[in-house]
Formats: structure tokens, C-alpha cells, sequence
């Protein structure tokens, strides 16, 4: 039996965006749907334990959200002309028309180019995700007050600079929707590795930023570049799981347990793979997808083709030249060709400014002079990469290699 | 509808060596423009460049200081602006790309909305 806080908790993780952008479709007003929408979730609170959990509980918070916008309109109406508005010269759909189209351009509006990168993942995970203003705080380790104002001050850019509520149009669509993609993206990495605190992986990033991926898949099927991106955060979510010991301590790719990948989201990532790269030339995502795949192909670590994922680095570095694909290329090279190969390729990119802070880079290297049994070297490398990171879980794990190689 | 005044800002150097060829690009760049945005375009004006700038304010005991130049000096001065009414700023947006300061290395333009105090 499901109890009414759990329905209403899923009903909040599943269908907030669509509960808020038919909302908004009809105030225009961001601030004012949101109310709304948070009175229609109180509403199933108090309502559900005596009529029961409806059929669609989706549409029941819609119509609940809607009539109660609609009532505040009518009694403000005069008061509302003054108010900032969210523009849109189309006519108002009745409830059940275009519900997918008004989350699109929830979407699209909150990725606006002319918002900050910050103010657009902000907004994405606070209106169209549904998280808390304490929560998106978290996630990007800054104040609640210091996230209140900026996203305060990002809807407040959508009215009076008045950024349209609308999927661009096609001539557009290309540079807003690698806009969009970025920040999925970026929720779905941060999520995945927390740049601070106690716990490693943040499933409620993760699980937001999939979502989001998937309803951009459902909506426009046909854009390889979305498929792309959802075939990759697929796979590396198919080894979610396994990425932390019984005993909460991180392990690697080659300690982790393959039977526990999850085989159905390896399955599906893979054929949307297929068809991104059947579409298109490939582009950023599809190659990290398609190395995540090389990955999940591999029975065991030994088998793993690592001559493939080298070629593959080569063909992203193209697509997307970045010290960082760089460094991960160097770690493969150094698993196919042996830890000084790697070494070697690590060399040029100790000078590199873009990575002085990166604390991977240290790891990395201090990993290669391990293997090639550089003892105090590698213990001076694990230091440095100590000092980079602020996540216990990453902590834990370099300080028990530095204890390893201090030992010998 | 909503107004914006768009800010052209570029390098005062740059545009001051433009030889008469140059211009002339320009000028038929800024017609297909203003063809383009039609009766959208409520004024416009190209400016002269910031030496011929004068700033007012105040001298801090109730008078006025007034000094040559432009309040900033900065490299990229304004050069020009347009006042334009459009239904939003996507709008906006696609019409101020076709300015040909937006393509050239050492300008850009810069949007900002109208107050709406109706």
C-alpha cells in the first residue's frame, strides 16, 4: 500500500514540471504559478487521505493549480496589470491541450542564452526540477540567501527584459538547445561526484537530471544530440550502484561488481546510442556515450578494449578540446600502452593553468607512479591530490593509497 | 510590446581608422538592418565618438563638475544606438544580429530594456 505522503511525494518528483508550466501558461507569471502549484501539492496532502489517491494525480494537481491561479487572476485582476508579466501573445490552451509544449518552453525559458549559466541551472533545478531553494543552495555550495537572490533575480530578468516563454525557433534551436543539454549535463556531474560533503553521489541530482533528459527525448525524438546525451547518462547511471564498498568506500572501475551494472539501463542506453550515431555525425555526448559503452561491453576489467577508448578520447578531443578529456585520455593510454606511456602523456599537462586546482590530475599521476613503484613520488602526488578534494568519500579513498605507498 | 535601446559599443580607435570603403559596408549594413526592423525602429543615431563627450556631476559640495570625455573611459566606448519596440527580446535578439558591429572583432551591442513606468 502506498501511503498518501509517499503518492504525493512521487506526484512531486514526476510531475512538478508539468503541474508548474501548465500553471505558468496560464499566469504568466512565474512566481505566482509556483504559489500556486505548492498549494495544489498541500492540497493532495490534506485531501487524498479522504477521497483517496486519484487515478491521474498529475491532472488532479493541474486542475487543483490552475483553478486556484485562476481565482487569485480574477481577484487581481487589477491589481496583476501592474505586475511584472511572463510575455506570451498566444492565445491561453484550455487544460488538457499542449501540457509537453508548456514544459518544453519551461525548459527553453529557463535556459534562456540570456541568463547566466549560473541563473539557468538555478532556475532548471528549482522550477522545472521542483528542488527547494535550500536544496539547488546545496548542490552549488553557496548560501540559501546568496541562491534566493539569484534566482530571484533571474526571474525577475525573464519579466522586465522579457525573455519569451517559448520553444526558439528552429534557426535558434541548435545554440539554445546545447544551452539546455549543458545544464542537464551539468546537474547530472554534479550529482554524480558531490564537489563536497559526506556522500559521494547525489541520486536526487542524478535522477533530475535523467528525467529531464528523458522528457527532452520524449518531446523531441528526432534531435541526435539529446539522444546522445540520454544514452550517456544512462550508462554511467547503470554503474551507480557499484561505485561505493558495503563499508561506504569508493572503488574503481576495476574493483567495482559488473554483474550488479544494471543491464537494463546499459541495454537502453546502448540502442539510443545506436540510433544517435545512425543519425548524425556524432557529437560531444554520443563519443562519451559511446566510451561509457565500451565500458559496459567489457565481461570483466581485463577485457576491457582500451585501445578503442584511446580512439575514441582522440575523436572527442576533436569535438571538444579540453585539458580534461585530455587527462582521461592519458588514462587510457596508460592502461593500453602501461604506466609510463601514461606518465609520459600526462607530462604536458602538468603545466597546463586550466588544471593547477584539479585534483584528478594529481590522482591520476600519483596512480602511474604507484604502478611503476615511484614510491615517494607517488606519496607526494596523493598529498597534492589530498589537498583538492573536499569530498570525505574521495578523501578516505587517497588517504588509504597514501598509506599503502608510504608503506613501502 | 516592450522597449530596448541598443548599445553599440566598440573599439573608438577602430572605427576612428575606417577608410571610406569601410563606411560604406557599414552604412549598407545598418539600412539592411533598419529594413529589416521596420517601423520597430523608434530612433537611432550614430554618436560622435567619446573625446567629443562632455560629463556632468557633481563636485561633492552641492555644485557641478563638469569634465571632458566620457563618464567611463574605457577602450570600447558607445558608438551609436538604436530605440526599438519589439514583442520581446528574442525578437530583440534576432534583429540586433544583423548589426554588422555584432561580426566585427572589436565590437559588440548590448540590450537593455525600457523601464515601463505605464
Amino acid at each position: 500500500m502506498t501511503t498518501v505522503s509517499e503518492a504525493v511525494a512521487e506526484a512531486h518528483r514526476a510531475e512538478w514540471a508539468r503541474v508548474f508550466a501548465t500553471t505558468a501558461q496560464l499566469t504568466r507569471d512565474l512566481d505566482l504559478a509556483e504559489e500556486c502549484a505548492q498549494d495544489a501539492y498541500a492540497q493532495a496532502l490534506l485531501t487524498w487521505p479522504r477521497t483517496g489517491i486519484p487515478d491521474r494525480p498529475g491532472a488532479w494537481l493541474t486542475t487543483i493549480a490552475r483553478n486556484r491561479a485562476r481565482d487569485v487572476l480574477r481577484r487581481e485582476s487589477t491589481f496583476r496589470r501592474a505586475m511584472p508579466l511572463l510575455v506570451s501573445d498566444e492565445p491561453v490552451p484550455g487544460p488538457e491541450d499542449g501540457l509537453d509544449d508548456d514544459r518544453l518552453r519551461l525548459i527553453f525559458t529557463c535556459c534562456h542564452p540570456a541568463l547566466g549559466r549560473d541563473a539557468q541551472v538555478a532556475l532548471t533545478l528549482r522550477l522545472v526540477c521542483g528542488l527547494s531553494t535550500a536544496e539547488v543552495a546545496r548542490a552549488y555550495l553557496v548560501q540559501e540567501a546568496t541562491m534566493a537572490a539569484r534566482i530571484t533575480r533571474a526571474k525577475k530578468k525573464i519579466a522586465k527584459a522579457r525573455i519569451p516563454y517559448r520553444v526558439p525557433a528552429p534557426d535558434q534551436l541548435a545554440e539554445r538547445l546545447s544551452a539546455v543539454l549543458e545544464v542537464v549535463h551539468l546537474i547530472f556531474t554534479t550529482g554524480h561526484t558531490a564537489p563536497t560533503g559526506a556522500q559521494l553521489v547525489r541520486r536526487d541530482l542524478t535522477g533530475s537530471a535523467i528525467r529531464l533528459a528523458r522528457m527532452l527525448h520524449l518531446l523531441m525524438p528526432n534531435e541526435a544530440e539529446i539522444t546522445g546525451l540520454l544514452a550517456l547518462l544512462l550508462l554511467v547511471e547503470s554503474r551507480a550502484d557499484t561505485r561505493l564498498s558495503d563499508s561506504g568506500r569508493l572503488l574503481l572501475l576495476s574493483e567495482q561488481d559488473r554483474s550488479r551494472w544494471d543491464t537494463r539501463l546499459i541495454g537502453e542506453g546502448t540502442a539510443l546510442l545506436t540510433d544517435a550515431l545512425r543519425r548524425q555525425a556524432p557529437t560531444r555526448y554520443a563519443v562519451e556515450a559511446a566510451i561509457a559503452a565500451v565500458h559496459a561491453e567489457a565481461k570483466a576489467w581485463e577485457e576491457t578494449d582500451w585501445s578503442e577508448i584511446v580512439s575514441l578520447y582522440g575523436v572527442l578531443l576533436q569535438l571538444w578540446p579540453s585539458p580534461v578529456v585530455e587527462l582521461n585520455r592519458a588514462v587510457a593510454l596508460g592502461f593500453r600502452d602501461g604506466p609510463a606511456a601514461g606518465l609520459d602523456a600526462l607530462t604536458p599537462l602538468l603545466a597546463d593553468p586550466a588544471l593547477a586546482t584539479y585534483g584528478y590530475l594529481s590522482a591520476v599521476r600519483a596512480d602511474f607512479l604507484r604502478r611503476l613503484r615511484r614510491w615517494a613520488e607517488a606519496a607526494d602526488a596523493y598529498e597534492e591530490a589530498l589537498a583538492l578534494t573536499d569530498n570525505e568519500v574521495e578523501r578516505a579513498f587517497l588517504i588509504g593509497r597514501l598509506e599503502e605507498v608510504r608503506a613501502h | 510590446m516592450a522597449k530596448y535601446l541598443i548599445l553599440i559599443y566598440g573599439d573608438a580607435q577602430r572605427w576612428d581608422a575606417m577608410t571610406a570603403e569601410d563606411r560604406k559596408e557599414l552604412e549598407a549594413g545598418h539600412a539592411s538592418f533598419s529594413k529589416a526592423a521596420g517601423s520597430r525602429v523608434l530612433a537611432g543615431h550614430e554618436l560622435e565618438l567619446a573625446p567629443m563627450a562632455t560629463t556632468l556631476r557633481t563636485d561633492g559640495v552641492g555644485g557641478v563638475t563638469t569634465t571632458d570625455g566620457p563618464f567611463l573611459e574605457a577602450k570600447e566606448a558607445v558608438g551609436g544606438y538604436y530605440l526599438m519596440e519589439a514583442a520581446d527580446l528574442d525578437e530583440v535578439m534576432g534583429l540586433a544580429a544583423l548589426l554588422p558591429e555584432v561580426h566585427a572583432d572589436h565590437s559588440g551591442v548590448e540590450i537593455r530594456p525600457i523601464v515601463d513606468h505605464g
